[in-house]
């Protein structure tokens, strides 16, 4: 279509005007963009660095090596293993069940840990590595990596794992470490970021748990470059980490084996400690159980065996029990008694077999009676009668005071789990917890360590080295962190009267060794090696009238867990003491009978630094003793070395 | 005209087009693309394969259909312009039925070995059914309701085909293309400003009605208006893309972390970063400085455009330029509004510089017929 040149002049003029106006708004538009890219660019530039610095560098913690815990010898009780584990990333393996089923062909691997490996992996995002074994040896390991190239997105890596070279013997006391629980980590104020580290492991129980702050060590870092998904891209510096203290305990190995092996199938815990200066050589608790279960993860059935046994493995027994310490409490009444002239030792008191108070008749543990005993006659015959009298004297409240000045009822300051601080009654206990006054029977019955009173073995075992050295002895479990030796106290004088003192350590000499002791069958012979002690045999339960009707008279009749518990103490050599024991054998029915050979067998032990030595028995019982020695011998076993190598199914 | 114009003015013929050629749009185009070339070069860590190789040989072949279109005369595209407006309607009403059989690929139509976006293409059929339209109808009546009424029509019926697909960004566009092309054409400001009054005021009842008893939308509806004007409302939705692409932009400074040294691009912290954020990328490693060096290139597209087109004395030429401009400005405009945190994220790409070939083919086209408006312009022999 013609259109006259007027239109046309019309047209480009009104097209050239509109193009400026708009040609003009979009240069305004642009001068905007401008201004917005000035304004970021410049203004907020170093802010905008900043988060693109936040954005690109992520910190990776290094986790330390935790700190090794070694005997007084140095023999190594808890220690890092290489633990070799096989590694995932989806991304670079493809399909994970292939590739499980291709890593099975090489390595041990059950249908149901192929499953949780396989759920593990497509939980976590396609660039995370997922463990998908453990444990694994040398041999395994060179398997999986020879195979390599036919295994992309498979690595072996190692890393370190706790391992307890003498398993069950020092369980209760080293403890072991598991991964941290939300328990754990609700339970700290401010939790160590290396806590959150996955499978990250924790000391759980005993001097693991104890000093964890100081065995853990502090993290090392490692920054790295990640990207918007947070895969690493490269790492741009690196930190290692502090290692962890070395602890040594106290305790000696060959002893802890002896002791815990001694101890046997009973429900029984036995402390050996130094009587100058309280470090704890040995501390058993039988039954125990193997720590490095739990390192790896314990198996249901396991722990449910542990749970339900009723010689109770996980429990510590020599400082989580609590029992009536029977006439092993005796030395304390006699102590109270001394301390207050109320009485002296060579003053006698006439048995009949029972006294009589306010109506009620307690009866001596032989019926026949004793006739008239002093001190050392009353401790080596265990007559209760002479007590009896003694505690009516000296009422509850200076008892009490003499248990305590004994080391008894009292928490230790010790890196051991769930201490329990035992029972030393008082009339203001019984009126707080049961509600009711004290009254003369209670005293009667608290002088020989029954009705309330209860003691921890090791309690018992530090009265014995009170008793033995007349100073205020503590327990030490910590001999040096990272080889600072920690300074052994200087234990005050408890200010007993030296005589009374020398006439209770008389009287637990004759306990063993005057053939009207009660432990005479299970004197020392060697005159260097002597021992004085106190049986004891505390009832839990008394016979019925029903069981008595039935006809059962003895212990051995009852069920077991309805039997009496069977108590040693003992410290040797007897003129000179250097080590105190203390034996409970949870319902093993008597003192003399089942405690104090045990008690005998382990202070020799400890005297000789090794196995007791056979001559130091009476003659007679040299062969039985000797089989027994060789038989416990043949059961201790060396250092483990961890168990490599997946368990075959 | 008259005959002694005719005498005295013609069109180039033969291989002397090629002296017509708008060399300096050419040179600022492939300008503009090679800066795509380098940062689609960076963004890819280095591997020129990945998507600097494909985008080149995109760039070559769309280039040879820019100037193949270039070389054919004006005349031809003005009487094509009807037809080429048809076909992308009834392409648009193709992909509204058979598009839909292909898993929410609508926007695409399966044509053999190319995937055609129909959309893409009627951006530009759009611009020059306009531009034909006005350049047809009579100068006096632009302004007549019922004429502005058919234009309106013309812009209408394919935004509302693409805002079904569902496209929102790109019906703006054809919308704001279409709309300028009749600014230039010299329809009645008023029309403009009521419409703009319109809108705002629709809105702003729209908004008003919000909480009260006659409450025009839903909650959700309201919400999810939020969110696409405050992204930082829905933290790990569209926000965390925007703030990382600010974040690229901003750390960037005055001369930028250098090549291949921009960390949010290189770590994929970026998202979209070879399309819709890569101007991000090139703020990142080459700041405040490379950013307005590549404003400076488009605006030099822009002016390059207008004074072509302000030279043309024919209107349909003129109208076309302008109307293909302006699409590009739009591109660009709302991308860069959208990359530095002004504007709403709609998929709107970097035009030449983000990696796609649809995009850069219709472009290219769209300056295709630039170039045959330049060229075909009736000259005074030299």
């Amino acid at each position: 279509m013609k259109r006259p040149p007027k239109d046309t002049e019309e047209s480009a003029r009104r097209i050239s005007r509109r193009a400026m106006l708009m040609g003009g708004a979009q240069m305004a538009f642009a001068g905007v963009l401008v201004l917005r890219m000035r304004q970021l660019q410049l203004g907020q530039s170093e802010e905008f660095r900043l988060l693109a610095e936040e954005n690109r560098i992520n910190i990776r913690l290094l986790p330390p090596s935790r700190g090794l815990i070694a005997d007084r010898n140095g023999n190594l009780l808890a220690q890092n293993v290489q633990n070799y584990r096989i590694v995932l990333v989806r991304e670079d393996a493809g399909e994970p069940r292939a590739a499980l089923e291709r890593l099975a062909q090489l390595i041990p691997l059950t249908a149901d840990e192929i499953d949780r490996a396989e759920r593990d992996i497509m939980r976590h995002r396609p660039f995370v590595p997922v463990t998908i074994a453990d444990q694994l040896n040398w041999e395994e390991v060179a398997r999986v990596a020879a195979n390599a190239p036919a295994l992309p997105g498979i690595t072996p890596e190692v890393g370190l794992s706790r391992f307890y070279p003498f398993g069950a013997e020092f369980a209760h006391t080293v403890g072991y470490v598991g991964p941290v629980s939300e328990r754990d980590l609700e339970a700290r104020e401010n939790p160590d970021p290396l806590l959150m580290i996955p499978r990250f492991q924790i000391g759980k129980i005993g001097v693991e748990r104890e000093y964890e702050d100081i065995l853990r060590g502090s993290a090392g870092h490692r920054r790295i470059e990640v990207n918007a998904v947070g895969r690493e891209m490269r790492e741009l510096d690196r930190q290692e980490g502090d290692a962890g203290a070395n602890v040594q305990l106290t305790l000696d190995r060959a002893l802890q084996a002896f002791t815990l092996a001694r101890l046997g199938e009973d429900s029984a815990a036995a402390a050996v400690i130094e009587v100058q200066t309280g470090n704890i050589l040995a501390l058993a608790s039988a039954p125990s159980f193997d720590p490095n279960l739990f390192v790896r993860g314990i198996s249901v059935a396991d722990f449910a065996a542990l749970r339900d046994n009723d010689h109770r493995p996980m429990s510590n027994k020599t400082v989580q029990g609590a029992y009536p310490p029977g006439s092993t409490f005796k030395p304390v009444t006699a102590l109270a008694a001394f301390d207050a002239r109320l009485a002296t030792p060579d003053e006698r008191v006439f048995c009949p077999g029972y006294i009589e108070v306010s109506n009620r008749r307690f009866h001596c543990w032989n019926r026949g009676g004793h006739g008239r005993v002093n001190l050392t006659s009353a401790l080596a015959e265990s007559c209760d009668v002479y007590f009896y009298e003694m505690a009516q004297r000296v009422g509850i409240d200076r008892i009490n005071a003499m248990a305590e000045r004994m080391g008894l009822g009292f928490r230790y300051e010790l890196p051991l789990s769930g201490i329990s601080s035992g029972l030393n009654p008082s009339r203001e206990w019984k009126r707080e917890r049961r509600d009711a006054e004290w009254v003369v029977g209670d005293t009667i019955n608290a002088s020989i360590g029954q009705g309330y009173v209860l003691t921890t073995p090791l309690q018992l075992a530090v009265m014995t080295a009170r008793i033995a050295t007349g100073r205020a002895i503590l327990p030490r479990l910590v001999h040096a962190i990272d080889d600072v030796e920690q300074p052994v106290p200087e234990y005050p004088q408890l200010g007993l009267d030296p005589a009374a003192l020398a006439q209770v350590q008389r009287g637990m000499w004759e306990v063993s060794n005057s053939n009207r002791g009660t432990a005479y069958g299970s004197r020392i012979v060697s005159a260097d090696l002597r021992m004085a002690g106190k049986t004891g045999t505390s009832q839990v339960f008394s016979i019925t009238a029903a069981e008595r009707a039935a006809g059962i008279r003895r212990q051995d009749q009852l069920p077991w867990n309805r039997r009496d518990h069977a108590l040693f103490i003992c410290y040797a050599p007897d003129t000179d003491p250097r080590y105190a024991v203390s034996v409970v054998v949870e319902h093993g029915g008597g003192g003399s009978s089942v405690a104090a050979p045990i008690a005998r067998d382990i202070i020799l032990a400890a005297q000789n630094g090794g196995l007791p030595p056979v001559e130091a028995y009476p003659a007679p019982q040299r062969n039985r003793i000797e089989s027994m020695i060789r038989a416990i011998s043949d059961q201790i076993g060396p250092a483990a070395t961890p168990e490599t190598g997946r368990r075959r199914a | 005209m008259s005959y002694l114009e005719y005498n005295v003015k013609r069109s180039p013929s033969g291989l002397r087009k090629v002296l017509y050629v708008n060399w300096v749009l050419v040179l600022l185009l492939s300008a503009v693309a090679c800066v795509g070339f380098l940062q689609l070069y960076s963004v890819s860590g280095g591997d020129f394969s990945r998507w600097a190789e494909p985008q080149m040989q995109r760039f070559a072949l769309s280039i040879t259909v820019m100037f193949v279109i270039a070389f054919v005369p004006l005349w031809f595209w003005r009487s094509m312009a009807g037809m080429a407006y048809a076909v992308s309607v009834l392409l648009l009403l193709g992909v509204e039925f058979f598009g839909s059989i292909g898993m929410g690929a609508q926007r695409w139509l399966e044509l053999g070995p190319i995937r055609l976006q129909p959309s893409e293409m009627t951006k530009i059929t759009v611009i020059m059914a306009i531009a034909a339209y006005y350049d047809w109808l009579d100068i006096r009546k632009v302004s007549h309701p019922l004429w502005v009424g058919v234009a309106l029509l013309i812009i209408l019926v394919p935004a509302f085909l693409v805002v079904k697909q569902p496209d929102l960004g790109t019906a703006l566009l054809i919308i704001g293309g279409g709309g300028m092309v009749m600014f230039f054409a010299g329809v009645s400001l008023w029309y403009f400003g009521g419409v703009i009054a319109l809108v705002v005021g629709l809105i702003s009842v729209v908004f008003a009605s919000r909480g009260t008893s006659w409450q025009l939308l839903h909650d959700y509806q309201f919400r999810r208006i939020d969110t696409f004007l405050d992204p930082s409302l829905d933290p790990l939705g569209t926000s965390y893309h925007i703030n990382q692409a600010m974040i690229a932009l901003g750390s960037g400074g005055l001369s930028g972390r250098g090549f291949m040294q921009g960390t949010q691009s290189r770590l994929n912290f970026l998202p979209e970063k070879q399309t819709d954020f890569i101007f991000n990328t090139l703020a990142e490693e080459f700041g405040f400085i490379g950013g307005v060096f590549l404003l400076a290139l488009y605006v030099g597209i822009i002016v390059t455009c207008v004074v072509a087109a302000m030279q043309s004395r024919n209107r349909f030429a003129a109208l076309l330029i302008l109307g293909i401009a302006s699409n590009f400005f739009l591109y660009f405009a709302v991308n860069m509004a959208m990359v530095m945190g002004l504007a709403p994220v709609v998929g709107v790409p970097l035009p030449l510089v983000s990696y796609g070939g649809s995009a850069m083919l219709m472009i290219l086209i769209g300056f295709g017929l630039v170039q045959s408006a330049c060229i075909h312009r009736p000259r005074e022999r030299a």
